[in-house]
């Protein structure tokens, strides 16, 4: 049976198979071993296509492309890559590809990906050369967006959205620096901040330097766009500008911090988050040791708790915001989700019920689902 | 000017698991720039798109460190490149 998920972990890329019933699961590779792998994504307009973002080990940034659904790999001709800089000049130079995009429907080939320091690259050969987004990489105002404060992996840049009506409509996120979108394929950009806090920051209305964890944009409805952010859970209706905090309504115990948000493949009330602590100095491990995902199905008015099956005490689970999705594919949708303890669990009915599905993996980067 | 490279095992993919190549020209740039015509992608990991030396590579010819691509190379001269690995 193919692979239903890739996992990319710190130490290779992982995949695994369900027997015909679901029951158990089995666990191959590794690929890449050693190699660090942030995002593995295939191809939903040519199946066979998946590409991997990747840092390989000490040796720097690449990107490694598949053109039979996994069974062997080239490596990119021209990684993504800075232009060199003018004689004199202090260049830029990609520490990491950290996070991957198909392109539009329409521009079958063409992908997306977001580096560290804070780059967007665009390939339209399927991943084989990638070019500088010049519009963003060299926007005037991209140092002060984008000035190089980093998290520990550095300043990411992540969730590509592509909207689905419209190949020039996108949006990005850097964390930390905010989200961006531009109307014009790339060409320009504007912050997309309005109403996300940034509790970090001296100015309560900053039109940017916030820091978004993950971005996500309805696939039917795109006018549609959740938020998991460093400092809460929003949506925001297009076109309206202002992100709106429906993080409001977790419990107060268990707050709205995390990293990943997954969204439901047609509905687009619905959306998952796996909350995490942000007290303190910020353990980023289920609260009180208890994990548990949280689903809205009204949009973020209200968030009911999935814990069955999950641990009940002493699980201190981290979830990395490539960590988690959803796969139409199961019976009342499917959930996943990899912890940086080598861990996947699955979640049957939309989060229902968990299991474990696989253990003493490496740190998990990424899960996402085949197609 | 002829020379020998030293590959250290992580870049031995890119050169068909040969653990020492000959090399031609009368810099380190010269030598990484005709390895990298027989050995597509291998300068990149060597060396960033600025042309600097990536943080966990170091370059020796013989037993001097490089530290600028423009370090010259002589015919017998041996081209060492190693991985400083590090971390768990």
């Amino acid at each position: 049976m193919a692979p239903a998920l890739w996992i990319g972990t710190r130490k290779g890329m992982f995949t695994l198979r369900p027997d015909a019933r679901r029951r158990g699961w089995k666990v191959s590779g590794p690929q890449f071993l050693g190699h660090v792998i942030h995002h593995v994504v295939q191809d939903p307009r040519d199946p066979k296509v998946l590409l991997i973002a990747a840092k390989t080990g000490h040796l720097g940034p690449t990107v490694y492309r598949s053109g039979d659904r996994g069974r062997t790999w080239q490596e990119a001709t021209r990684p993504p890559a800075f232009p060199k800089a003018g004689e004199g000049e202090q260049g830029r130079a990609v520490e990491r590809v950290f996070w991957l995009t198909p392109g539009h429907s329409s521009e079958r080939g063409t992908w997306y990906a977001g580096t560290s320091p804070a780059g967007l690259f665009r390939s339209e050969d399927g991943g084989e050369h990638w070019q500088p987004v010049a519009g963003f990489n060299d926007h005037p105002m991209r140092p002060q967006w984008a000035p190089g404060n980093g998290t520990p992996d550095g300043e990411l840049t992540h969730s590509i959205n592509v909207d689905p009506r419209d190949p020039k409509r996108l949006y990005i996120a850097i964390s930390p620096g905010g989200v961006f979108e531009s109307t014009d394929g790339g060409a320009d950009w504007k912050p997309l901040n309005e109403g996300c806090a940034a509790d970090f920051l001296p100015d309560a209305n900053a039109p940017f330097g916030h820091d978004p964890h993950c971005v996500a944009v309805h696939p039917h409805f795109p006018d549609r766009l959740y938020q998991q952010n460093h400092c809460g859970i929003y949506r925001l209706d297009r076109p309206g500008r202002r992100w709106v905090r429906i993080g409001r309504a977790m419990p107060k115990k268990v707050g709205d911090i995390g990293f990943p948000i997954v969204l439901h493949p047609t509905d687009p009330l619905t959306a998952w988050v796996l909350p995490m602590d942000g007290q303190t100095v910020w353990p980023r491990t289920s609260i009180e040791g208890k994990p548990a995902v949280y689903r809205t199905s009204d949009g973020g008015k209200s968030w009911r708790r999935l814990d069955r099956g999950l641990p009940a005490r002493q699980a201190w689970l981290t979830v990395l915001r490539q960590a988690m999705c959803s796969d139409a594919r199961m019976p009342g949708i499917g959930l996943y989700f990899g912890t940086t303890g080598g861990e996947v669990w699955a979640g049957a009915n939309g989060g229902e019920s968990w299991r474990c599905i696989a253990r003493h993996l490496p740190e998990i980067y990424s899960v996402t689902h085949a197609v | 000017m002829s020379c020998t490279v030293r590959i250290p095992s992580p870049l031995r993919s890119y050169t068909g698991g040969a653990a020492r190549v000959p090399g031609e020209g009368g810099t380190v740039e010269e030598v990484l720039a005709g390895l990298e015509q027989r050995f597509a992608g291998i300068r990149f990991r060597m060396v960033d798109e600025q042309s600097r030396i990536r943080r966990h590579i170091r370059l020796y010819v013989n037993t001097a460190e490089v530290t600028a691509l423009s370090h010259p190379v002589k015919t017998g001269d041996i081209v060492h490149v190693i991985c400083a690995l590090s971390g768990g």
